[in-house]
């Protein structure tokens, strides 16, 4: 009984990794631009057929090459491509609509529409059929009585927890981390202060794109089918624990993205797994009535 | 019985006190002001008399109704209308659209008249527009009525935002800096029309304003708030000699 | 006598449309299109209310299609067929023809009534907290009928086509395209009614400024769970429609991607333009039609032209390339639609002489 109760912790607080890597993605560019940018839990499946492709295209070149070295050199490659494409996704659809001053309605339909490129492009180019992700980690199980763990699920618990360390770091330590915050103050007076703004933006999709890469990655070593819906739902998700967590807050989303862990793997231990959607987007929907702002959100006055 | 009677409202925001002990008791056809430096706290008055704020603490009440836990529109349909500092008509609707709408409170029909269009509804829409006509005819208005406020000259869009007050026939209408924004020649006009209105409307006019030659040509009676605490009231003789008032605005050093 | 020649215009052509299908000048296809058209531009024009009109940013109209499509389809199988899971027939298969259009509103009013799960929280968020609702109620909405085994759950619903039959049965004559045609009009003579009343422009008002609207006696949240209601009920009606032209209902058709088909018909319109709306369902419904053969010709053309590898096929998954892209293009070059918020009148004034707006 007690095995169990451990066990499932320790599976929620995998699962809740993969939430809380995309939803810090979420919160940091909610943070500076105040964009939803729903394009994100896609930008999560790109880096996963990227993680695939070069994943396959190394494996190609050097079959005798160790599993371990071959991820070495995957995962800072992923993690640049995704940043490239998340940052294309600034420079091409976002910034021209920014620059005209559209109206942030604007921002939101093309970030959502922009997602949905992604997704159904995908599936036009590279068809139906699933890809499966090589396998590049030997696996090791640890079992400390009932309980097992791998050393993949502890690599994607530890990675989320340093990613949200560094992040906090650059976010208040560090000089880029000040004009991030300083942008969602106000967008108009920063630079009238010499900050260059589209930096900062671009530096915030870098790091937002490429921890959505590093989770795309993970999750494809874990979970090893990809398809290119698979960004839809879990990034849906990612998104409530980001709000759940108060949007706009790292530390939120973080904490955000182990809660709907943990709520996820109770729903499931308790209802039928078709339950696990329903009952994810209720609870959104409950948080948003109550508290809107989240956990560690600041409600904005609306001044008359 | 008093028009408005406020008892000792207080507004608290997470532990900062905006507005103290704030009373005041209108009878009927008083011209009064509230006046203070920036940031005194004078809009969140205005706010908890027109129900978008629900005071922390004191009691509000209107022609011997307690206000409290009352929305924004049901205020007004009591029979308190406001003016903003920065004018806030619907400015892509024609003028007449502006005051016909502001009938909300009293249209005299419902959805399904609207979607059958029923002889209640028509006797109605046309009662709304005669309304707002007569309404916009007595300020001199009545050349705009289908224009648009955004293509307005500023001084007018101000009198539009005053007609849509009248409009629901108040008995008490607060106007949040009606002088904010306008040249010397249409403040000259805005008293004028103030002065109208409380002739000819025989209602309770509370006005917020900075510029004081605008409230001291108006008001019979003057309140001071700083740091949401009334520090003087009196007539605008008093008002002007009061230390206190002084110190407020100008700062301690200068005396 | 000009106030009626578009009511009689209207009349006359579907009269005209219900022959032609009856004598079988048009073929079924072509009756499919036009009764699509009508369905999206019931959806078009509902959302309108909302997204248009009132100037919120709700992402979910297909959850409520999805509610009206089941509650008329199960209603409609449940009273005038036999079927498995509900047994025999409650009432006698003739009454059909007369109870459809009964169905249909009882279907309508329980999307609106759903429509009150999104419409709440409005009271209190806007902008994208009201989109993050509005999707999830789409979600929740979905994932409820799944998880309803007795309704078919994932595998879809039925059975809607005996419906059609036993109308059928009573007097043969295209009963979908006429309920079709006569609920299209409908709608979008309610919707015009709506937002022309000093009533309904007290949603207007709450889009310009609704601080400003709150102040001057208009009941926003009254007016919101109003227009809430009337929007999602609209959409409801379209889901019944929609399920009876297909005979078939899944929950996954009324997913986000439905959704999304309804924002870009809006904004394509144009937001708070009736006749936009009008206008921008008719055109989307023939794009999608067209690239269904546009798709494989260009396929062809490429592939003759050795500009596609061979293996490569133009499938019809572009389709879901090509819509949202449209819609980035329209935020990016044209954001105010077709129409921005003028109607037609506005554009061509001589038309005021058929049919005032306002």
């Amino acid at each position: 009984m007690l095995a169990s109760i451990i066990q499932n912790l320790f599976n929620a607080f995998q699962w809740g990794s993969f939430y809380s890597l995309i939803a810090l993605g979420y919160t940091l560019v909610y943070g500076v631009l105040r964009l939803i940018n729903f394009a994100h839990g896609d930008i999560f499946m790109v880096g996963a057929y990227i993680a695939f492709f070069i994943a396959t295209a190394i494996l190609g070149m050097a079959m005798s090459l160790p599993g371990w070295m071959v991820l070495a050199m995957v995962i800072p490659a992923t993690m640049i491509l995704t940043a490239l494409v998340g940052v294309s996704l600034e420079r091409i659809a976002y910034r021209p609509l920014r620059r005209k001053g559209a109206h942030r309605l604007y921002v939101v339909i093309t970030a959502l529409m922009c997602g949905l490129v992604l997704e159904n492009g995908n599936l036009a180019l590279l068809g139906a059929s699933r890809k499966s992700f090589p396998e590049l980690v030997d696996k090791v199980v640890y079992s400390i009585g009932d309980v097992s763990m791998t050393n993949l699920k502890i690599g994607v618990v530890l990675s989320a927890v340093l990613v949200f360390i560094f992040l906090q770091f650059i976010v208040t330590k560090t000089k880029i981390g000040m004009a991030m915050r300083a942008i969602s103050y106000d967008k108009f007076a920063v630079p009238l202060m010499g900050i260059p703004i589209d930096t900062v933006i671009v530096f915030t999709f870098i790091l937002g794109s490429s921890f959505a890469g590093l989770a795309g990655l993970l999750f494809a070593l874990s979970y090893p089918i990809l398809d290119p819906y698979m960004g839809a739902m879990v990034g849906w998700k990612a998104f409530i624990a980001a709000v759940v967590g108060g949007i706009g807050d790292i530390r939120g989303a973080f904490l955000g993205g182990f809660l709907l862990g943990f709520v996820e793997i109770l729903v499931v231990a308790v209802f039928p797994s078709t339950y696990r959607d329903l009952i994810a987007f209720a609870i959104l929907m409950v948080i948003l009535c109550i508290k809107p702002t989240g956990m560690f959100g600041v409600a904005g006055t609306t001044k008359i | 019985m008093s028009l408005l009677q406020i008892t000792n409202m207080s507004k608290t925001f997470g532990g900062l006190r905006a507005v103290s002990d704030f009373s005041i008791s209108l009878e009927g056809q008083e011209l009064i002001a509230l006046i203070g430096p920036n940031g005194a706290g004078k809009t969140t008055v205005f706010n908890m008399v027109s129900g978008f704020y629900s005071p922390t603490e004191g009691s509000l009440v209107f022609k011997g109704k307690n206000l409290a836990g009352l929305k924004p529109h049901q205020v007004t349909a009591l029979g308190i209308a406001r003016t903003f500092q920065n004018i806030r008509l619907w400015h892509d609707m024609t003028v007449l659209e502006n005051i016909q709408i502001s009938q909300h409170y009293n249209l005299g029909y419902n959805l399904l008249d609207a979607f059958l269009r029923s002889g209640r509804y028509m006797k109605n829409e046309k009662r709304l527009t005669d309304r707002g006509y007569e309404i916009l005819e007595a300020l001199d208005l009545k050349a705009f009525a289908l224009e648009k406020p955004k293509n307005l000259p500023y001084g007018l869009q101000r009198r539009v935002e005053i007609a849509r007050a009248l409009s629901i026939n108040p008995s008490l209408l607060l106007l949040d800096e009606p002088a904010a924004g306008l040249n010397s020649a249409d403040v000259k006009d805005l008293i004028k029309l103030i002065k109208w209105i409380h002739g000819e409307f025989k209602i309770a006019i509370w006005m917020i304003e900075h510029q004081m030659d605008v409230v001291m040509s108006l008001c019979s009676w003057i309140k001071v708030i700083d740091f949401g605490v009334t520090i003087a009231e009196g007539t605008p003789e008093q008002i002007q000699k009061n230390p206190d008032v002084i110190k407020a605005y100008l700062g301690d050093e200068n005396i | 006598m000009q106030k009626l020649t578009v009511p009689t215009l209207l009349l006359a052509m579907t009269g005209v449309v219900v022959f032609m299908s009856h004598q079988e000048y048009i073929d079924l296809y072509i009756q499919s299109v036009i009764m699509f058209m009508g369905v999206n531009i019931i959806l078009s024009s509902s959302f309108n209310i909302v997204n248009g009109y009132m100037g919120e940013f709700a992402c979910g109209h297909a959850g409520f299609m999805a509610v009206g499509a089941y509650v008329t389809s199960i209603l409609n199988v449940m009273l005038f067929t036999d079927d498995k899971v509900f047994g025999n027939a409650l009432l006698s298969p003739e009454l059909a023809v007369f109870l459809f259009p009964v169905t249909l509103l009882v279907g309508g009013v329980a999307a609106a009534l759903a429509g009150v799960l999104v419409a709440i929280p409005s009271f209190k968020t806007r902008d994208d907290y009201l989109a993050i609702i509005t999707i999830a109620a789409n979600y929740i909405i979905i994932s409820t009928i799944i998880n309803m085994d007795s309704i078919g759950g994932a595998r879809g619903f039925m059975g809607m086509k005996k419906v059609l039959f036993a109308m059928d049965d009573s007097l043969s004559v295209p009963w979908i395209l006429i309920w079709v045609m006569v609920f299209t009009i409908g709608t979008v003579f309610i919707i015009r009614r709506f937002v022309s009343s000093t009533y309904g422009k007290g949603i207007i008002a709450i889009k310009q400024d609704e601080v400003a609207a709150e102040i001057m006696s208009v009941n926003t949240n009254r007016m919101k769970l109003v227009a809430f209601m009337l929007s999602s009920g609209l959409a409801g009606i379209a889901g019944g429609l929609f399920a009876h032209i297909l005979g078939y209902i899944n929950p996954n058709s009324f997913g986000i991607l439905k959704s999304t088909e309804c924002l870009v018909m809006v904004y394509l319109g144009g937001m708070g333009s009736l006749s936009g709306s009008v206008l921008s369902a008719i055109i989307f419904t023939l794009l999608l039609e067209s690239l269904r053969f546009v798709l494989p010709w260009m396929d062809t053309v490429l592939h003759y032209a050795h500009l596609l590898p061979d293996g490569y096929e133009l499938s019809q998954v572009w389709k879901w390339v090509i819509i949202p892209l449209i819609l980035i293009l329209l935020m990016q070059f044209r954001p105010e639609g077709i129409m921005g918020n003028r109607e037609l009148s506005d554009i061509f004034p001589g038309l005021k002489r058929f049919y005032s707006f306002k």
